[in-house]
């Protein structure tokens, strides 16, 4: 691939997902509310805001790993709650996948969700139709992968894994919860989104938005 | 208690106040240190909860037990950077080993935090506690008196010089060996649930976890006997434990049971295990770990061997357990 994502771009994204995440705080509590324990919005708000201090800090490195491991450590002394270590783990792992030093290519980019969506799975023991953030991550990260290997470009690559992981978050409403908190509700939590599948959600939708709008840095 | 987060802080503040020669606690993030000094190469032993279970884990930090322990918020988890925080703190070069009740949001917890110290180069394992016979799927079991018994039989191992392995060893022996059941009285002052709807007088609910779980409602019309009776009969049968086996006996009240009630029920427990033919080596009977203020209290028996024996006796001086 020609088009390199900088860590400067990388940083763009996050704060495109801090800011989609703090509008929508009111939603995810609403979907908590109904299945979890109704924290969701509030801690991701407050992770979202540390994270935003974090990303306009000056004298950060520009080497990508270092960088996603800031990332990490923001989001898991920020956010609290299950999805901080959660969240945490995904960038963690993200921090240890391939790099190009301060920047990475668009295989390298699908490489960095596929670290860090086995890292959650590790961490949180979730599968797919468990009804949590996993049925967003995993079919946006398999229809990545299946693009790349198609040749297609970043805009194709990206738009696949958004209206996977589009999918995935939808496909929530419809299954019963065998993971977290809602899990206690059995067949009851059938009918609600996930809170965790919708903010991992917004993560393909900003990377849709800033990688192929900004065009070769 | 004046505003939601502070009567932890507070009331860790009294602790240190309480103990000053044997803890120091530290703030933001919170966690609880001892003050007896550590040999290098020691293994390091910490143990994280949510608060509401004192004196577990905190009341257990000293020489021969937990070298930090790290209270959450109410009956949740303490965070990584908590969690982390201590390691830096305790770490004497030997490495460290958690004792991690299974509850998810611990496991998940200690789990990162572990990872974070392997990055950075430090050796670090944990021990799942395990015991809870009330819930059938082993996998599935959470974490009661055991929990107890573990930091102390890795506290005193790690004293004695073993190494992280042997520390992992002998700990997870000691959770393999115990086992232990929960069973509630009242439910009178768990916070989540409001003022609760009290047991009718000739009922108990057997098989409670400590954070409110429900247990198994059950009519007992035939005094301390029956009662013991269901709630002993299951731990022995799950090891099982032995005619002629030497055991641990821990009877731990939930924070709502007077200790003459507990006392009262201990005779009882007594006469249960002298017609097994097991022999009480060891015993300890008072508030280890709690459920606030709930009545209720958990039985847990650990089966003794020379090795465990030895460790549980080794000097250990913490707050609450000391010899």
């Amino acid at each position: 691939m020609a088009q390199e994502i900088t860590t400067k771009q990388l940083r763009k994204w996050l704060l495109a997902y801090a800011a989609r995440i703090i509008e929508n705080e009111g939603h995810l509590t609403e979907l908590d509310t109904a299945i979890g324990d109704a924290d969701h919005g509030v801690n991701m708000r407050r992770g979202m805001g540390k994270l935003q201090e974090r990303l306009h800090d000056e004298g950060q490195s520009e080497d990508v790993s270092a960088f996603l491991r800031s990332v990490a450590m923001t989001l898991i002394n920020g956010v609290g709650g299950a999805a901080g270590p959660l969240y945490g783990t995904f960038f963690l792992r993200a921090a240890t996948s391939p790099t190009n030093g301060s920047s990475i290519d668009l295989e390298q980019l699908t490489q960095m969700f596929r670290y860090g969506l086995d890292g959650l799975q590790q961490r949180g023991k979730a599968q797919a139709d468990d009804k949590t953030m996993i049925d967003t991550i995993q079919p946006a990260v398999e229809a990545m992968e299946a693009a790349l290997a198609a040749h297609q470009s970043a805009a194709v690559v990206l738009a696949a894994a958004r209206q996977a992981a589009h999918l995935g978050m939808k496909h929530t409403i419809e299954i019963e919860a065998r993971k977290g908190r809602a899990s206690y509700l059995g067949p009851h939590s059938i009918g609600h989104q996930d809170p965790g599948a919708t903010s991992a959600y917004f993560l393909f939708e900003t990377a849709a938005e800033v990688f192929t709008t900004t065009g070769a840095d | 208690m004046n505003k939601p987060g502070s009567a932890i802080t507070q009331s860790l503040r009294g602790m240190a106040l309480c103990h000053p020669d044997t803890i120091k606690v530290h703030f933001d993030p919170d966690y609880v240190e001892r003050l007896a000094p550590a040999r290098s190469g020691k293994v390091a032993v910490i143990s994280g909860s949510g608060s509401g279970h004192e004196p577990l884990p905190i009341g257990y930090v000293g020489l021969g037990m937990l070298d930090a322990a790290c209270p959450g918020p109410i009956f949740t988890s303490p965070s990584p950077v908590q969690l982390l925080a201590a390691v830096h703190s305790v770490d004497h070069g030997g490495g460290v080993l958690f004792v991690v009740k299974n509850y998810s949001g611990g496991v998940l917890n200690t789990e990162l935090t572990i990872e974070l110290a392997l990055q950075e180069g430090i050796d670090a394992r944990y021990v799942l506690v395990n015991d809870d016979v009330s819930i059938p799927r082993v996998a599935n079991r959470r974490g009661l008196g055991a929990a107890t018994l573990a930091c102390k039989i890795a506290g005193a191992a790690a004293e004695s010089g073993y190494s992280l392995d042997a520390v992992v060893h002998v700990t997870r022996r000691a959770v393999a060996a115990s086992r232990s059941m929960g069973v509630g009285t009242n439910v009178n002052t768990l916070p989540r649930n409001g003022p609760g709807e009290n047991l009718a007088d000739d009922s108990i609910e057997l098989g409670v976890g400590i954070h409110g779980e429900p247990g198994e409602v059950r009519s007992v019309t035939k005094g301390m006997p029956e009662i013991v009776d269901l709630i002993v009969q299951p731990i022995l049968d799950d090891l099982p434990f032995a005619s002629g086996d030497s055991v641990l006996l821990l009877i731990s009240g939930m924070g709502g049971t007077p200790p003459l009630e507990l006392y009262l029920f201990s005779e009882a427990i007594h006469e249960l295990l002298a017609a097994r033919r097991l022999r009480v080596e060891r015993q300890l009977i008072g508030n280890y770990l709690t459920c606030l203020g709930r009545g209720g209290y958990t039985i847990s028996l650990m089966r003794l061997d020379d090795e465990l024996l030895q460790l549980w006796d080794s000097p250990v001086h913490t707050p609450v357990l000391h010899w």
